[in-house]
């Protein structure tokens, strides 16, 4: 069995993203970047499928400019097989990413698609769903626990109430939630090790695949500010607050 | 421009967030139809129908509906499609699962978390746990939106039942199989709906302490929240979960316990009107967007708390 992975380049989650002065967009710029933290934990359960032999190869996607390289480097560093680099400076809406995938996953035939539910810079939370609408395959989205049973997956799903229990045919489309699994970090001679894996780069033109312009963003703006309060000495105070002055008890 | 609202309910009650979603609707379009499908689910329709400014109900009920998965709910909902110019649902795990699936088999773009309306085809939404607020433009006729409930007010007025057209279309499918729920029950108001939530994060140390936030919470009639960490270490369920990931909420009162603010809970619940932080460090993250804060151990602040809400009643 084959595991595709897609990833994504975001800015690292420990940095405090800044909207631009003009609006136009956050700065990225001389930022520190990162794999999406969701998509870490789809690479992760993808090589614990491959340690416990229920995968082959696991093959890391995703669609960017260069940079993006560094992101598949780390992804293979954690021990994928190789990767692909979709090339596009192009900012893309889920619906073209997801079309691009779609190609993506006809020349490559995995049985699983594995992604994270969202990606932490547009927190659109669609791909993989629309991913597996174009591909006419079940989806099972934010994943806490897979199991293979057959030719089927269990698969646990986080959701608003509690948990939900499905059980889908392959191939799938699985979207990763938080607590599937605890990332491993790379060791320094899988690093070394990353860099001579395989890395294949695609021209997003040559893919033949008709992308059009579905979403137009205007501005991007700053949040509105919350300003700080008071800190209260005492329990007493902190009631007296709330019953006289703020008025919610 | 006629706007299609999918409901979301459990075959027996129609979720509160329905009437946020109404009132988001209702600035696209002044007679929208709400579609509720799933089987046996004739209470939601009926529910759905008397809320004042609903045109009109599509009830769609068939036991291959029951479980409501995106794999046929999507194809019902194309189905129909042609008669809407947009589609619309709550951004709860529910509409974030099947809007998606609609809206590629559609070929059009989906917005996420709208929380404002700017015109028929710009809307505002949060990106970044709402570090930045981005304004996009749909260039394809058909919208399919997601939206925040808490940025929307519910629509709480009723009117006469409205017609509720029953349709018949069946897709079955097989490549998904509903197995189980395994639900958090609780007697306290709904997390995403209270008026007061009580929060507690990984100073609270274990799911043994983690009660005193349950405590606290029952002598305010608050909902009970918890920070990732607070998830991640077990002290409480995933559903309890506030943030980016997790829930949005928006309550009257939020107070966070043994939270120190990480960016990704303070995502969920900054648009609380009033927010108290109870943390023993003093330089808490928190602190910054709080109207109240208590520096202080929680296990000495909390039983006091409750001792003086007690006494005040």
């Amino acid at each position: 069995m084959k595991i595709l992975v897609a990833v994504k380049r975001v800015i690292d989650p420990y940095v405090k993203v800044r909207v631009k002065s003009d609006h136009t967009g956050v700065e990225t710029q001389h930022i520190k970047m990162a794999m999406n933290p969701f998509d870490e934990i789809a690479v992760e359960e993808a090589l614990r499928w491959r340690e416990k032999n229920l995968a082959t190869e696991v093959v890391l996607v995703t669609i960017g400019s260069d940079a993006s390289q560094e992101t598949l480097r780390h992804g293979m560093a954690l021990g994928a097989d190789r990767a692909i680099l979709v090339r596009s400076e192009d900012a893309l809406c889920s619906l073209n990413v997801a079309k691009i995938l779609q190609k993506i996953v006809a020349s490559e035939q995995p049985t699983i698609v594995m992604m994270g539910k969202q990606s932490i810079d547009s927190d659109n939370n669609q791909t993989p769903q629309m991913l597996a609408a174009l591909l006419d395959w079940p989806q099972a989205t934010y994943a806490s626990t897979i199991t293979l049973n057959g030719e089927h997956l269990q698969i646990v799903r986080e959701i608003d109430g509690g948990l939900e229990t499905l059980e889908i045919q392959l191939p799938a489309v699985i979207s990763t939630d938080l607590r599937l699994n605890e990332p491993r970090y790379a060791s320094l001679p899988n690093i070394m090790k990353a860099k001579r894996k395989p890395l294949d780069i695609i021209e997003l033109a040559t893919l033949g695949v008709s992308l059009k312009q579905h979403i137009k963003v205007l501005t991007v703006n700053a949040p509105a500010v919350r300003s700080g309060g008071i800190k209260v000495h005492s329990v007493q105070e902190l009631v007296d607050k709330l019953q006289h002055e703020a008025k919610v008890l | 421009m006629s706007t299609l609202v999918i409901v979301e309910h459990d075959n027996k009650v129609m979720q509160a967030s329905t009437r946020n979603v109404l009132t988001a609707a209702l600035q696209l379009d002044n007679k929208p139809v709400l579609l509720v499908v799933g089987f046996e689910c004739q209470a939601v329709a009926e529910q759905a129908a008397a809320l004042a400014g609903v045109h009109s109900v599509w009830h769609v009920d068939n036991s291959c509906y029951q479980h409501q998965l995106p794999e046929n709910v999507s194809q019902l909902v194309v189905s129909i499609a042609s008669s809407f110019d947009a589609i619309v649902a709550a951004s709860s795990t529910y509409g974030k699962n099947l809007l998606p699936r609609i809206a590629a088999k559609l070929d059009v773009a989906q917005v996420s978390d709208v929380i404002r309306i700017i015109n028929q085809d710009t809307f505002e939404h949060p990106i970044y746990a709402g570090n930045a607020l981005e304004t996009v433009q749909v260039l394809d006729e058909k919208k399919v939106l997601t939206i925040r409930a808490t940025a929307f007010n519910a629509t709480t007025s009723a009117q006469e039942p409205c017609c509720i057209e029953r349709i018949d279309t069946v897709f079955t499918q097989t490549k998904s199989v509903f197995i189980r729920h395994e639900l958090s029950r609780s007697e306290r108001p709904d997390l995403a709906n209270a008026k007061i939530v009580v929060s507690g994060g990984r100073g609270l140390q274990s799911a043994e302490k983690f009660k005193i936030i349950e405590e606290l919470a029952d002598v305010l009639g608050a909902a009970v929240g918890a920070s990732r960490a607070a998830v991640d270490a077990g002290f409480v369920p995933n559903d309890y979960q506030v943030g980016q990931t997790g829930k949005v909420v928006a309550p009257l009162l939020y107070i966070a316990v043994g939270i120190s603010g990480a960016v990704q809970h303070l995502a969920g619940m900054k648009d609380s009107k009033v927010i108290v932080a109870i943390n023993k460090d003093e330089d808490a993250p928190i602190f910054q967007i709080a109207n109240y804060g208590l520096v202080g151990d929680l296990f000495v602040l909390i039983p006091q708390l409750i001792e003086q809400l007690k006494n005040d009643k």
